[in-house]
């Protein structure tokens, strides 16, 4: 079931397109590290528990986030040659755990990239995952699980909360971005729990927004206008993927340019040898 | 040759050439030319015609015509949301296309495609002579030439400007003060985006705030702040800030120095061993700005560190502002100064 | 019994005696290949503009006096915006073909863009701007940087976030010219950025009626220009010689192709304004100049100004505390003006440096002219490369690009690649013109046997 293949990113046959870049291409992708597999125990339990948690823990997860959770400041030799370092997962709570778990952040590939995107792949159970998030939780005093609330929420409210707070990085219309080391990722088809999840924890180099800054009412403002941007209202026709003037261009040069060049070229006369 | 004799020659010549004989009045007689006689020789030359070219055209009108009106039934029936812009696009689209098909039949099919020769014009050096020798001939009465025209550039130069001053009043064109000019003073407020005051004590680490000067226009380019919690251990602040960052809460100017976007972009991390430091960041052209180290430029293309505003607690716990910014906000321009007004 | 075509052109004649010029411009000759419509679509993309532009000004409110938007779009529901925003809202959302209208407007606007740079480098590619059609080229070139400045104007009237943000950016360009860039930009926007209330009053008069009368001007002047040198042609047959031009006539055989061209253009304008979505104001929201977003980018023919800014290392020209210099002015104004000095200049350096004074009515094949396409080429990929790297945040989303691995790239690549080609297009068109002379001295050779000498001597 479990497959430890490296999923390839889904975009790289475009940048095939892009002949000229194809070099850097390659430099890009050979910073990715080959993932190790997960160590289990050999007769798992069928239900969820902090024993099985503790267990998967200590074979996947303490090489960097050091015994019980405590951490590692400094990178060094953990499992096997790959050296680990992370942070401490005491009072993190069952709120960090099922966002990283489930958004498959974790088990990180290298210390040195970004838990995020590149990394998005599963490699537990959903068993396994319940019993690591138990087992996180029994670490301290952390978080429970969000339960933001769009329905009764404020589309409008959320839109300008999710300008002021969100949109400099993830992009108006939540297309991703780029910040100056750091790649932003996307936020069509998150679930509501986990933009609540990363609101909360600021993972990365996201800052970390607590309830004093953004209410848990307004938290859920910013999911419902998060999910929206799901379908958002592209009454003009073809969206072109919401990034504006970008793919606007491309399509003047690579489908309207042909059109008039093809009208041109019935109208007019090609040249004759 | 003047030009009107050389069009008058032109014509003459075509016209012998169409062998059409020069209509001296007006009459019914010349306006039976239509129904000339086929002894006399064609301007535009026969072709053979074409029905089934003509039968296309008609179709292809015919489908523009119902396009078209297509267009008025989807404008009529249209209600927001009850169908949908695509359509007015399509009606209207495909009715001027289906037109333009109908003019291509008639341009490839339908009428005569001639290919005629003609002289390239060229440059008349004599012509040129005499508008040379008629400019010189009429300036003749003139003794002190140079004198009058330079008095009439003069007056001309004058006049212009003249007429250019009126444009002073559009904005401060003499007064660049308002470049130097911000909101902040000290004791000044920091307010949120709503108007509430900041209190010190609820100013987290590991995120951003957007501040303002309480009372004072949002918009002004000098107002916005983005405001920070760092380590105050950790603070390399240039010398003379030291007491600039109360509990190691920062505010910068929220505009770019570089091209006077906002600083929209805060980069945190969250397990500060591995991942690149704090940073604000343009999100224009990725100027990238050190908070620890007076928000100097360690990325991108800005020249300037963003100002600083210096800030205190008061008494009262709210967030207020202890002075100016450390150097002039937003883009830089040509004598910008260190310290605003 | 009178004739419906004789009435007119009698009634016409007797009161402006304008026969003659009439006759002639009926057989007005245009030497017919398909790339020569080219500006054709440009000038019928204009008149699309004018035509839907004038349509958006009835509903256009310049103010940005705030008002609150209560609506149908929810998401902006309740939000405090200016009434430029607002009324742009009203018209895509509510009227009735406002939607198709602005995109059709803004499809234009791009399409225009576009139409006048395949124009731009069909005119250089053949040597078409070479005496005595100098003038029409500066005034060609002199279009398509004034419509740049249209455009923009255009999409920041809206006043929403990415043309709020588009306007920081020019009103920082514009501080960055030394000594006078200061007061030209207070004077602009009537204080500091976001300007005074009369700020949008001004761009707005500028946009719907200063440039546009400059460009219909310009149009018009470089038509005439045209008219009264005609047009060039490709030397086609022993007929198309430098004297003589060799074409169809403007009646019958042009005036339904230039028809058929003209609806074409706006039928395709149509359906893309239509059936793609162009700037939909209402999901970028209205603007505050504290407020970002990523991705925030200008129209396409604004592209190579932002990846100039982009690329640009990171110094201001200082002198102690004071600034002589700052950054955006390289970016900005110097490498626009070194691009439209080069352009504009061309037809001069090169007639300096090939010492060619000749009048030319014959359009070169590229390679004719092996250094002028290579100098082209070179030129045109410097532009595009800088124009390329403006996107370099979209590369590194969408490729995984590091945005670092390409600022080294483009910073290196802008000057090693348009080198490298300018070598290797000098070579391959010096290659092609040997090629075709082999086979023009093989087909002489074949016609001379075919036809003796007598034969040739007498045309004229």
């Amino acid at each position: 079931m479990m497959r430890f293949t490296h999923r390839a990113r889904s975009s790289l046959p475009r940048a095939v397109a892009l002949l000229t870049f194809v070099a850097l291409a390659a430099a890009g992708v050979a910073q990715a590290q080959p993932q190790s597999g997960i160590v289990r125990p050999t007769t798992e339990p069928s239900t969820p528990s902090v024993a099985l948690g503790a267990q998967l823990f200590a074979g996947n997860c303490a090489s960097c986030h050091g015994i019980a959770g405590s951490g590692i400041k400094s990178p060094r030799p953990g499992a096997g040659d790959i050296p680990g370092a992370g942070p401490s997962l005491h009072n993190v709570g069952a709120l960090a755990a099922d966002f990283y778990l489930r958004t498959g952040y974790m088990p990180l590939g290298s210390i040195h990239s970004q838990p995020g995107p590149e990394q998005e792949r599963v490699l537990f159970s959903e068993n396994e995952v319940r019993s690591l998030i138990q087992y996180v939780a029994s670490l301290g005093s952390g978080p429970a699980i969000p339960r933001p609330d769009p329905g009764s929420a404020s589309l409008s409210d959320g839109q300008s909360l999710f300008l002021t707070h969100c949109a400099g990085c993830h992009q108006i219309e939540g297309r991703g971005g780029f910040v100056t080391g750091a790649e932003v990722p996307p936020l069509q088809n998150v679930p509501a729990t986990r933009i609540a999840e990363a609101v909360r924890i600021g993972p990365y180099e996201m800052p970390r927004f607590s309830t004093r800054q953004i209410s848990n009412t307004d938290l859920s403002s910013i999911v419902k206008y998060v999910l929206s941007t799901n379908r958002p209202d592209n009454r003009g026709g073809w969206s072109i993927g919401n990034l504006g003037p970008i793919p606007e261009g491309l399509v003047a040069w690579w489908i309207g340019a042909p059109l008039l060049i093809i009208s041109c070229r019935m109208v007019g006369r090609r040249r004759r040898r | 040759m003047k030009p009107w004799q050389w069009l008058v020659a032109l014509l003459t010549m075509l016209r012998r050439r169409a062998r059409r004989p020069r209509g001296g009045g007006s009459g019914p007689d010349i306006a039976s030319g239509a129904t000339a006689p086929p002894s006399r020789e064609r301007i535009v030359p026969a072709g053979a015609p074409d029905r089934r070219a003509e039968n296309l055209v008609l179709v292809l009108l015919g489908t523009a015509s119902l396009f078209a009106l297509g267009f008025i039934v989807v404008y009529d029936q249209f209600s927001s949301g009850a169908l949908p812009d695509q359509l007015l696009g399509i009606c209207l689209g495909m009715c001027l296309l289906c037109i333009g098909g109908a003019l291509t039949v008639v341009a490839k099919r339908l009428v005569v495609t001639e290919e005629l020769e003609d002289d390239y014009p060229e440059a008349d050096p004599e012509q040129q002579q005499e508008i040379v020798e008629m400019i010189h001939e009429g300036g003749s009465r003139f003794t002190r030439k140079r004198l009058l025209l330079g008095a009439g550039a003069a007056t001309g130069g004058a006049l212009g400007l003249a007429a250019m001053t009126p444009l002073v009043s559009i904005g401060p064109l003499w007064d660049t003060g308002p470049l130097d000019r911000t909101p902040w003073h000290r004791g000044l407020r920091v307010v949120d985006e709503h108007g509430a005051p900041m209190v010190a004590a609820d100013v987290d680490m590991q995120t951003f705030y957007t501040g303002f000067p309480e009372g004072a226009n949002m918009e002004d380019l000098g107002a916005p702040v983005v405001i920070i919690r760092l380590d105050p251990a950790k603070l390399e602040l240039p010398a003379g800030r030291e007491d600039w960052a109360p509990g190691g809460i920062l505010a910068y100017s929220k505009i770019c120095t570089h091209a006077g976007c906002a600083i929209g972009l805060y980069r945190n991390p969250l397990f500060p061993a591995l991942e690149p430091n704090n940073a604000l960041v343009c999100p224009c052209h990725y100027s990238t700005f050190d908070p620890y180290t007076g928000a100097s430029v360690i990325y991108g293309p800005a020249g300037r560190p963003l100002p600083q505003l210096p800030l205190m607690i008061g008494t009262d716990g709210y967030l207020r502002a202890s002075g100016n910014f450390s150097g002039r906000v937003g883009p830089a321009w040509w004598a910008v100064r260190e310290q605003p007004t | 019994m009178s004739d419906p075509i004789a009435d007119p052109v009698r009634f016409i004649d007797e009161r402006t005696a304008a026969s003659p010029l009439m006759r002639k411009s009926l057989r007005y000759l245009f030497p017919d290949h398909w790339s020569f419509l080219l500006g054709e679509v440009a000038l019928y993309s204009f008149m699309v503009l004018i035509a839907t532009g004038t349509y958006l000004a009835l509903f256009y409110d310049p103010s940005t006096a705030k008002t609150v938007y209560h609506g149908s779009y929810t998401p902006l529901d309740g939000q405090t915006m200016s009434a430029a925003y607002k009324s742009v809202l009203q018209l895509s959302l509510v009227d009735k073909a406002g939607l198709l209208m602005r995109q059709t407007h803004h499809w234009a606007a791009d399409i225009f863009m576009v139409s006048l740079v395949m124009h731009l480098m069909r005119v250089f590619f053949t040597g078409a701007f070479r005496r005595p059609r100098e003038l029409t080229w500066v005034v060609g070139l002199t279009l398509l940087f004034v419509a740049l400045l249209e455009g923009y104007l255009g999409y920041s009237l809206v006043d929403d976030l990415l043309s709020g943000i588009g306007l920081a950016i020019g009103y920082g360009v514009g501080l960055s010219i030394p000594v006078v860039g200061g007061p030209l930009m207070l004077g602009l926007f009537g204080g500091t950025f976001p300007g005074n209330t009369q700020f949008f009053s001004r761009m707005y008069i500028a946009h719907v009626f200063l440039i546009p009368a400059l460009l219909a001007t310009l149009i018009v002047v470089h038509l005439a220009l045209i008219a009264a040198r005609h047009h060039t042609q490709f030397r086609e047959s022993r007929r198309t010689t430098n004297r003589r031009i060799v074409g169809v006539p403007m009646f019958p055989a042009q005036l339904p192709r230039s028809l058929a061209l003209m609806f074409f253009v706006v039928g395709i304008l149509f359906l893309l304004g239509g059936l793609a979505q162009i700037n939909p104001i209402w999901q970028w929201g209205p603007f505050e100049p504290w407020q970002a977003t990523n991705g925030a980018q200008p129209d396409w023919y604004l592209g190579w100004l932002i990846g100039a800014l982009r690329l640009m290392p990171s110094f201001d020209v200082t002198v102690g505390h004071w600034t002589l210099i700052p950054n955006p002015f390289w970016g900005g104004i110097v490498f626009p003006t070194v691009v439209v000095g080069v352009l504009g200049s061309f037809p001069w350096i090169e007639r300096r440096l090939t010492r060619d004074r000749r009048v030319h009515n014959l359009a070169d094949r590229p390679s004719d002219a092996p250094n002028r396409t290579a100098f082209g080429v070179a030129f045109l990929t410097w532009v595009f490369l800088i124009f390329v790297f403006g996107a370099a945040d979209r590369i590194f989303v969408l490729f995984g690009l590091s945005y670092n691995v390409q600022l080294f790239a483009f910073r290196v690549g802008i000057w090693v690649v348009p080198a490298i080609l300018f070598f290797t297009t000098r070579r391959w068109c010096r290659a092609l013109q040997a090629a075709r002379a082999t086979e023009e001295t093989r087909e002489q050779a074949e016609h001379d046997v075919r036809h003796p000498q007598p034969a040739r001597t007498g045309s004229g």
